[in-house]
């Protein structure tokens, strides 16, 4: 079972495939460029498609996804949270 | 063995003027709004025929009248479009749209309502709509080269899963359509934001590159111009946002996976223009997605790939739009929308290719006849894009 998937190996966040992610669980991950494994736990409730943390993120990071810069930390993120809206904006506009 | 190649053929419908339609049309193409109720009843006299509503054509002026004739005249040159009865207010500007269209070959005349009123202007317009649509019911499906087929792509209700499954499939499927000779379009120029030069760097040439960030520049200086906010509420969408997408950097990143790994961007039209040699198109257009299918339709597109995350449900009167997800909840929730699922590509069932082909071999399922999810519901988002308000 893949809980969830990154792009690039540098990706901070990934994007949780399956329903019903609960704190505490034991998530597995694919890395689809480079096709390997790679797991965390999982420290809140995910739904689906929504984005869990891979690593520890302090206000003002940069967020990497597809191995791209996608925004900024504007809360800080502890591997295995929900990364989302109210932790991450955009810096354009 | 590939799914497509060089010999690969499908059936459809030879024009006057050489391009290959997939579905045979015959429309009531209204030129304003107030020509609305003529067009629907003249459609709903004539079985098979399809009135296409919308509610704009009045007072505009410059560029935004140049758009709007320039999509009505698209809409009715598209080859899915056998003939056309073009109903409006009064004769001048309606003529413009027949001459516009004419210029295909195909049957085209048109009415005005000034002087006549919808009676007599519905029993005109009937007359010639029987007879278009019985000389068009025995045109015959013929063998046409799979590159003569015009692909376009949007996507719409994204989310992280469009990024990762959808979107990704139909750039395998443009990877392999690109060296047959297809003639491809993407767009979506807000949503590049935050990957332009990602694009940028995939432009054939320095030209193509240069039009590029003239298109995209001028659209962020719309946004400058006219927004209240950092465009959070809207971009990404409402529902964007539910299904896990956060930022427009990461919404145009999914986006951009359309266009493959591989094909380069060989040019760059304005909205609603017909491309002049095969290739990807980049058309600057609006993200919502009934403005850029009605936009691709006029620009002359006669299949589109729309990849879903949440499940968007839109279709297009005379464009057959499919739909690919690789959202198990919204496959499961949503599944009489959905032509292709591609669920299994995130649980490493399925690779990158098989998806690619999967969403192929509906495309020709679908150009040879078999009718798209959104037309079996009768989805005929049409929706004219605007560029301000009206004289």
């Amino acid at each position: 079972m893949i809980h969830f998937v990154l792009h690039d190996a540098k990706d901070s966040v990934a994007v949780v495939v399956v329903e019903g992610v609960k704190a505490g669980m034991e998530l597995s991950g694919w890395i689809m460029d480079d096709d390997k494994a790679t797991h965390v736990t999982a420290k809140q409730d995910i739904p689906i498609g929504h984005k869990v943390a891979l690593r520890d993120m302090a206000v003002g990071d940069t967020v990497i996804k597809y191995g791209i810069d996608m925004g900024k930390v504007v809360a800080p993120i502890h591997a295995g949270e929900h990364a989302h809206v109210h932790n991450i904006k955009t810096k354009r506009w | 063995m590939a799914t497509i190649g060089k010999d690969t053929t499908i059936l459809g419908y030879r024009r006057e003027n050489g391009r290959v339609g997939v579905r045979n049309h015959v429309i009531i193409l209204p030129l304003d709004d107030l020509s609305n109720a003529a067009a629907e009843a003249v459609a709903h006299n004539i079985k098979g025929t399809l009135a296409i509503p919308h509610p704009y054509g009045r007072l505009q002026f410059g560029a935004d009248l140049d758009l709007h004739f320039r999509t009505l005249i698209g809409t009715g040159c598209n080859p899915n479009v056998a003939a056309v009865v073009v109903i409006g207010i009064e004769e001048g500007w309606t003529q413009k749209v027949v001459d516009g269209i004419k210029a295909t070959g195909k049957p085209v005349c048109g009415f005005g309502i000034e002087l006549h009123g919808d009676h007599d202007t519905i029993m005109r317009a009937s007359k010639a709509a029987r007879e278009y649509v019985q000389w068009a019911s025995e045109k015959q499906r013929e063998r046409c080269a799979l590159s003569e087929l015009w692909v376009s792509t949007k996507c719409g209700e994204s989310d992280t899963t469009s990024g990762c499954g959808s979107n990704p499939s139909v750039g395998n499927a443009f990877d392999k359509l690109h060296p047959l000779g297809n003639y491809l379009c993407f767009g979506e120029t807000t949503e590049i934001t935050g990957g332009e030069h990602i694009v940028a760097a995939r432009c054939a040439n320095d030209a193509v590159r240069e039009r590029f960030m003239f298109m995209f520049d001028r659209y962020q200086q719309v946004i400058d111009r006219h927004k209240t906010s950092d465009l959070s509420d809207s971009q990404p969408t409402k529902g964007n946002i539910a299904g896990g997408l956060t930022t427009i950097e990461e919404k145009a990143l999914g986006n951009i996976q359309k266009i493959g790994k591989k094909c380069t961007v060989d040019g760059v039209i304005d909205k609603a223009e017909m491309p002049t040699h095969p290739g990807l198109w980049f058309m600057d257009s609006s993200s919502a997605a009934a403005e850029m299918v009605t936009l691709c339709a006029a620009s002359g597109y006669v299949v589109h790939f729309f990849p879903t995350g949440q499940g968007n449900v839109i279709g297009n009167p005379i464009l057959p739009v499919i739909k690919i997800c690789a959202n198990p909840r919204t496959v499961r929730t949503m599944s009489e929308h959905i032509d292709v699922d591609v669920t299994g590509l995130l649980q490493r069932e399925m690779t990158l290719d098989q998806a690619g082909d999967k969403l192929l071999e509906c495309m020709l399922r679908t150009a040879n006849g078999r009718l798209t999810a959104a037309e079996a519901l009768g989805h005929r988002e049409f929706v004219l894009t605007r560029l301000y308000e009206s004289a």
